[in-house]
């Protein structure tokens, strides 16, 4: 494939003292693509992201984000990149335009483009009743959205999703999942670490780890006919129970 | 720097919301020196005595009226026998008992000496102590004067002067330690509190991800607490000058850059304990017990440095209350200038580095 890629990753390898967290992963995620991690609690999914995200350093091997070398240009991938974290990542103790503006601020933008920006965000979302609300009062469902919102506020190349529907209705995903598609229209390369299996069959590609392994890589189409299983759920099983006999 | 000024504003924000913390932060100094100054205090005032006077003439009348016009002790009852003494003190009616053996101006004539005993209920050494000094000072007075007019030779008589607080009032020894317990409770505390509130809710990694500097985050987190202890060092000084007239006989602004170098420090701990932690309550136990107990307990705030074990002592050369305190009470006190004090501001000063470095080592272990 001549795509572009958003991120190129060779042989990395992150150790924790003895633990070795992702041993010696080589994947590419090319733009636009939606492009997910899945696997069980400690197959080192969110390790891998926060190394490409510049919040964690790789042990060795060649990565690129956004065509920046981590270990050299962190700061240039971060003015890059969004990130939204497992827990809320917006503060409940801000009204939704003030959470809004402050990441807005943080990452550089002007307050005249803030304000344009919100505004239009805020009437999108039918956040208009509750802009001056403290985020505490919005229902769980609107502050995920609004907290993906603000993670591509600043029109980043690649967003990364860390679990991001933990603990939300499945109505919400579904809305959630189409913001997601929305932006990876508009070229935004979207990497999402999950658990869920339903979720992993709206993923472009999905890179399923285990222990620290990738075990497959592929769409979900072709996974569950190489694993000639009934759906993502069947193959993540039978590539966790191969794992485990090892 | 406009990216630090968005900070600040977001904490400002944290801090005027959550108005039952800000009431604590603003009305804890004044509320903590009130108590302190009213309910702790060395001064006696008209403690109840018990006299049994075996003799019961002139002198020893004498010597009883000097001691209850006083002023700091009044007679609860005339105790008539050696038993009624412990009965007195056990019922706890009585702190001390002033004993005139018999015949006692006879012998003071014909001997030159006589004997009075002073017995105190010493369950509470510190007021013993104190009776027992006091009654002395007013017998050896009235001695003296006697000997002075019956005999032509000169005793050398002591005068006691206190000096820095003639009047021992136990406000000027609690003002200086009331602002460094606030000042580090409030710094340390409420920064380390505040930055383990952001790893506990998930939105610190947001912000380490973000092309925000690490350390404009921080500098973000601590500004407004920095302004908060100023504000309370300040509201401890104007309250004690104005409700127990503790002066600031220095120089104000030394004590005020001092006790910014203070927060300083504090505020270093707070990052610190929050880098070695990751939840607010454990952040918030840390702060109370290795850092309150110690500015409490080790710093010359309540108990003298000098009096405790050698190892006590030791531990307490790396507390650093301890200097703050001394640097505050010689400039308030005694109107000491840095020419005094440059040591013990040196040492905070080299404190303060120590903390922010192995903060920084920390922070940037986390990050790899």
């Amino acid at each position: 494939m001549d795509k572009e890629k958003a991120i190129t990753v060779k042989n990395l390898v992150k150790k924790f003292g003895n633990f070795i967290a992702n041993d010696n992963l080589t994947f590419d995620v090319y733009k636009g693509e939606i492009f997910g991690f899945l696997g069980a609690n400690g197959a080192g999914k969110t390790t891998t992201l926060k190394i490409l995200c510049g919040l964690s350093k790789p042990t060795s091997g060649q990565i690129n984000v956004a065509g920046f070398n981590v270990y050299t240009e962190t700061n240039k991938i971060k003015n890059n990149i969004g990130y939204m974290s497992q827990k809320f990542s917006l503060y409940e103790d801000l009204t939704v335009y003030e959470n809004i503006r402050f990441y807005g601020g943080i990452y550089g933008l002007k307050l005249k483009d803030i304000r344009k920006r919100a505004d239009e965000l805020i009437q999108k979302l039918g956040l208009t009743n509750v802009r001056n609300e403290l985020l505490s009062s919005i229902p769980l469902g609107w502050k995920q959205k609004l907290a993906f919102s603000v993670a591509i506020f600043h029109h980043p190349k690649i967003v990364f999703l860390d679990e991001p529907t933990g603990g939300v209705d499945p109505v919400t995903r579904r809305e959630f999942w189409d913001m997601i598609y929305d932006a990876a229209s508009e070229g935004i390369t979207i990497i999402v670490t999950t658990h869920y299996m339903d979720e992993a069959e709206y993923c472009n590609r999905v890179c399923i780890m285990v222990d620290g392994r990738i075990e497959a890589i592929d769409t979900p189409a072709q996974l569950i006919k190489t694993y000639n299983a009934a759906n993502m759920n069947d193959v993540f099983i039978q590539l966790a129970r191969k794992a485990k006999q090892q | 720097m406009k990216k630090f000024i968005g900070f600040v504003k977001k904490e400002y924000y944290h801090i005027i919301r959550d108005p039952r913390t800000l009431f604590v932060l603003i009305a804890m100094p004044i509320a903590q020196i009130l108590l302190f100054g009213y309910v702790i205090t060395n001064e006696i005032k008209n403690a109840s005595i018990g006299i049994l006077d075996h003799s019961n003439d002139e002198i020893t009348k004498q010597i009883s009226s000097k001691i209850l016009s006083s002023g700091y002790f009044k007679l609860d009852a005339s105790i008539n026998s050696e038993q009624e003494i412990h009965e007195a003190f056990r019922k706890g009616k009585i702190k001390e008992v002033i004993v005139f053996e018999p015949h006692f101006s006879e012998k003071l004539k014909k001997e030159g000496t006589a004997k009075i005993q002073i017995i105190a209920d010493a369950s509470d050494p510190n007021i013993a102590n104190l009776l027992t000094n006091y009654t002395e000072a007013i017998i050896r007075n009235y001695s003296n004067s006697i000997t002075t007019q019956n005999t032509q030779i000169s005793l050398i008589t002591p005068e006691v002067r206190m000096l820095y607080n003639s009047e021992l009032k136990g406000a000027y020894l609690f003002v200086p330690g009331i602002i460094a317990m606030l000042l580090m409770l409030i710094s340390a505390l409420m920064t380390s509190i505040s930055i383990t509130r952001e790893k506990e809710l998930g939105t610190m990694e947001v912000l380490l991800a973000s092309p925000l500097n690490p350390f404009t985050v921080i500098a973000g987190k601590v500004t407004p607490y920095l302004m908060l202890s100023f504000i309370d060092a300040c509201l401890i000084l104007l309250t004690g000058y104005f409700v127990f007239n503790v002066p600031v006989n220095g120089s104000i602004i030394l004590l005020l850059a001092e006790c910014l170098l203070f927060i300083f420090m504090a505020l270093s701990l707070g990052i610190l304990i929050s880098t070695a932690t990751k939840s607010q309550q454990a952040a918030m136990l840390i702060s109370l017990v290795a850092l309150m107990l110690p500015t409490i307990l080790l710093s010359g705030f309540i108990f003298p440095v000098e009096n405790m074990p050698l190892i006590l002592q030791y531990l307490c050369k790396i507390m650093p209350p301890k200097y703050f305190i001394n640097i505050v009470r010689t400039i308030m006190l005694k109107g000491g200038n840095l020419s005094t004090l440059w040591s013990d501001t040196l040492i905070l000063a080299g404190m303060s580095i120590f903390f922010i470095l192995v903060s920084v080592r920390k922070y940037k272990i986390r990050l790899e």
